[in-house]
């Protein structure tokens, strides 16, 4: 599907220039999370630790099944566990696998000061090039999500890569690959989205009137989707943002008042010159110094 | 330091290491903050040694400027208080800026574009130092939330915008009145140059017997 080169990017962060785009013939990808068949298991957790060679420090038992509690460095997805008491008195458990959603307009990018640092492939694929990464933690006040988290050993920034290198090959995400029941599926989006059809019907049939496909349009869809039972409700799923969409003070520090800024400094240095060259230097004459001295040493001898 | 004979201290020698500690602080802040605000000024951050080292030092720096600048308003605050004559230069302005002399009030130390310019700065640079903490990602991350961050980062760019400007104004009015780099370099000035621009000033160090910079310094403005 997609490599990892860079005529892949169809998004750079901190560029001013258009990456090349050259194969435009890719398929834009999706992962579709079904949590209506999800059972908890963590064998996505475990996958994506054993694919991305990453081990967390051991924890504390928070009280919780989450597991580790947060999102952190050196986990990427993480399944969040909520009990909820439904209109008719009935507990329903809300298992819902958080990580990057790759957003098709992804605030992480838009925030990013780094040339590089962050990428779009045109499968739909948001990647962070770690050694661009300058760690000032942008991409964390851009996302609407909470996904992207610092490490504190090497100062990059880390989140799932929807197994980019393994999608590059033509093999599907690790989590994919591990999930037991196929709450996971991998492909094009199209193709997803048609399958999360199917789901949303059964689910329907089955009494969950406002089941539906989560594919926010606040951030232009996603490349990781949800079928929820409770599509009306996102926030059920353990906070999953109703409408997410870039924070506005992210868009307008981005947006509008970068080159706001820039053109006032510019401005600024601009007019000191035409001033210069207009006006120039105001200097002092010799009767001023006269004056000075007159005042200092009155002529008549009285100071 | 001694000072050319016949002239009157502008700023004291440790004033002067005071403002270039500020002034060498500010323009490294400028040059590695601008580099993390926009892909053009980004090469900027080679200066540094790179992007993760510029993000890491550029703090430290602000950390140094408040420290400083702390100096700079012990040492400034009362000649930059606000006085009628401030009125009086506003609305003479329009002289002032094409070096007309003529019915510019006579001034103390420092006129209402140098207040303006201590004002600004001493507004801006506690917002720059609270603002930066939030977004200290390293060290204060955790004891905020990313929207408090969001409207930290946007703060920060927009008074560091402000304090860019405010400095163009200053250097640019540095160069073009000749005379006052030197009271910041060597830290005199002639007496012409102060009956010109600050003769209230002048009047008082005169009256005083005192060389300066302020008519409190020892010293007297001519040895008999």
């Amino acid at each position: 599907m997609a490599d990892l080169q860079s005529q892949d990017y169809i998004r750079r962060s901190a560029s001013t220039m258009t990456p090349p785009s050259i194969r435009n013939h890719e398929q834009e990808v999706a992962k579709l999370i079904d949590v209506s068949r999800c059972i908890g298991c963590k064998a996505c957790q475990s996958a994506c630790m054993e694919w991305n060679n990453l081990r967390g420090e051991v924890g504390h038992f928070e009280g919780s099944y989450d597991n580790p509690s947060d999102l952190n460095p050196s986990n990427w997805t993480l399944m969040r566990f909520t009990e909820w008491e439904n209109e008719q008195g009935n507990l329903e458990w809300l298992i819902r696998k958080d990580g990057c959603m790759h957003c098709e307009d992804p605030g992480c990018l838009k925030a990013c000061p780094a040339p590089g640092a962050i990428v779009q492939y045109a499968n739909g694929i948001v990647d962070f090039i770690s050694e661009n990464c300058i760690g000032c933690g942008y991409c964390v006040k851009g996302c609407p999500f909470d996904i992207p988290r610092i490490s504190p050993v090497d100062h990059k920034s880390y989140k799932c890569t929807l197994c980019s290198d393994r999608v590059g090959v033509g093999l599907e995400p690790a989590c994919v690959k591990a999930c037991p029941t196929g709450a996971i599926m991998f492909g094009s989006k199209t193709d997803m989205k048609s399958w999360a059809g199917e789901r949303v019907e059964d689910l329907k049939s089955r009494g969950f009137d406002e089941a539906g496909l989560y594919d926010p349009p606040g951030v232009g869809g996603t490349h990781v989707m949800y079928v929820l039972h409770h599509a009306d409700r996102p926030s059920l799923y353990a906070g999953l943002p109703d409408k997410p969409r870039i924070s506005p003070l992210v868009a307008v520090w981005k947006g509008i008042f970068k080159p706001l800024a820039l053109a006032g400094m510019a401005f600024g240095v601009v007019a000191g010159f035409l001033h210069w060259i207009v006006q120039g230097p105001n200097e002092v004459q010799p009767e001023d110094e006269a004056h000075a001295a007159a005042l200092i040493d009155p002529p008549d001898g009285k100071q | 330091m001694t000072y050319m004979r016949g002239t009157l201290i502008r700023n004291t020698t440790a004033t002067r290491i005071n403002h270039w500690i500020t002034g060498a602080c500010f323009v490294l802040l400028m040059l590695s903050g601008l580099s993390m605000f926009d892909p053009v000024t980004f090469f900027l951050s080679g200066l540094f040694g790179g992007g993760q080292s510029t993000r890491a030092i550029h703090p430290w720096i602000g950390l140094v400027l408040v420290l400083s600048y702390c100096g700079l308003i012990v040492q400034f605050w009362r000649d930059n208080l606000p006085s009628r004559d401030d009125w009086a230069w506003m609305k003479a302005f329009g002289r002032v800026l094409v070096n007309e002399e003529e019915g510019v009030p006579e001034l103390a130390r420092f006129n209402a574009g140098q207040k303006f310019v201590f004002w600004s700065m001493t507004l801006l640079i506690p917002v720059l130092f609270a603002t930066g903490i939030v977004i200290w990602d390293v060290y204060f991350s955790p004891y905020t939330t990313i929207e408090t961050q969001r409207i930290a980062v946007l703060t920060h760019a927009a008074a560091a915008s402000a304090a860019i400007l405010v400095w163009i104004t200053h250097v640019y009015a540095a160069l073009w009145v000749k005379g006052s780099m030197r009271g910041m370099t060597q830290g005199y000035v002639t007496p012409g140059w102060a009956w010109r621009h600050h003769r209230k000033w002048l009047r008082r160090l005169v009256a005083a017997g005192s060389r300066g910079p302020t008519p409190r310094s020892g010293g007297r403005a001519r040895g008999p």
